[in-house]
């Protein structure tokens, strides 16, 4: 059940990143040419999986469980709340929702000022974009599944890694093949729907993790997760009722 | 240093973003509930309930001032 939720969390979050990811890429190697874009993108892939080999072992074998379990799930839970809230008040319409469209266009006109160095070389403007925003992004990626990972198992956190990390994979590789059939930026993928589920996916967890490590005993043990995402359901849906009716009654008086 | 700041301004825009009241209710929440646990051990079932009701209460709070901007 909690590998289900684990590899779940970890590839929905990643799906996320990971589009972000492939919108600099296409915008990039579209106007830059695809060698130095691919070849910046896979050092800053590189370079992410020696730092998740690295930090997970060391968080895996020399931090408490319990610490770790407090500082992790402290940090899900912010970023899952952070995450949340956006996402709330963008279903809500009291913030723009994020549009990849308007980004693509804009990173194509910006990339486009500057003309390739010429052919047969690395062109760096490409390279040093496109290692940039994997490198980013990728961060976000090896921060979910080193802490979704290390902190899921008591005792035997690499299975947990090893779970996050097949999560982030199995995103990669459909984020991969949407990108290589679509080859332009999937603004019709409902961003937002998706950033809602990650939302209260992290809360959940990162309250769960946290809590744990702060000293609470869970009821229902890992079970309790289903119970926090589906109280988190609740109140955010309400949320997004309540302040859609807010604003429409602002803008009736106005 | 300029790289360190951005190290460091990126960490603070992934955790805090535009919300701090969110991450610091989350850490005063977090100290709150090892404090009773500490002082009284027998209440560690409860303090979950207290950990989800301060996170409910944060984000409406926290949603409410951001609505009332508009």
């Amino acid at each position: 059940m909690s590998t289900f939720f684990l590899f779940s969390a970890a590839f929905l979050a990643c799906v996320v990143e990971m589009v972000e990811a492939l919108t600099i890429i296409l915008a990039t190697g579209i106007t830059r040419g695809w060698r130095s874009t691919l070849i910046g993108a896979s050092l800053a892939a590189l370079l992410l999986a020696v730092i998740i080999a690295l930090f997970g072992a060391t968080t895996a074998t020399l931090i408490p469980i319990e610490f770790l379990r407090l500082v992790v799930g402290g940090f899900l839970l912010i970023f899952g709340l952070q995450w949340l809230r956006k996402a709330i008040l963008r279903a809500s319409g009291l913030k723009a929702l994020h549009d990849e469209e308007l980004i693509f266009s804009k990173q194509l006109s910006t990339l486009g000022k500057v003309s390739p160095s010429g052919q047969g070389v690395i062109d760096w403007v490409g390279f040093t974009v496109s290692f940039k925003g994997v490198f980013l992004e990728g961060l976000e990626v090896a921060f979910i599944v080193v802490t979704f990972g290390a902190s899921s198992t008591a005792g035997a956190g690499v299975d947990g890694v090893m779970v996050a990390s097949a999560g982030a994979l199995a995103a990669f590789v459909l984020v991969a093949i949407v990108g290589l059939l679509v080859h332009r930026p999937l603004a019709q993928v409902p961003e937002n729907t998706m950033k809602f589920a990650v939302g209260l996916m992290l809360a959940a967890f990162g309250t769960f993790w946290a809590g744990e490590g702060a000293g609470v005993e869970w009821p229902l043990a890992d079970a309790t997760i289903l119970v926090l995402l589906a109280v988190y359901s609740v109140f955010a849906f309400a949320a997004v009722a309540l302040l859609k009716r807010s604003a429409q009654r602002s803008l009736a008086t106005a | 240093m300029k790289v360190l700041y951005s190290f460091g301004a990126f960490w603070w825009d992934f955790l805090v973003g535009d919300a701090w009241e969110v991450a610091a209710g989350v850490v005063a929440t977090l100290a709150a509930v090892m404090l009773l646990v500490t002082v009284a051990p027998t209440a560690a079932e409860l303090t979950g309930l207290l950990v989800v009701l301060a996170v409910v209460v944060l984000m409406g709070a926290s949603l409410a001032r951001e609505a009332s901007r508009h």
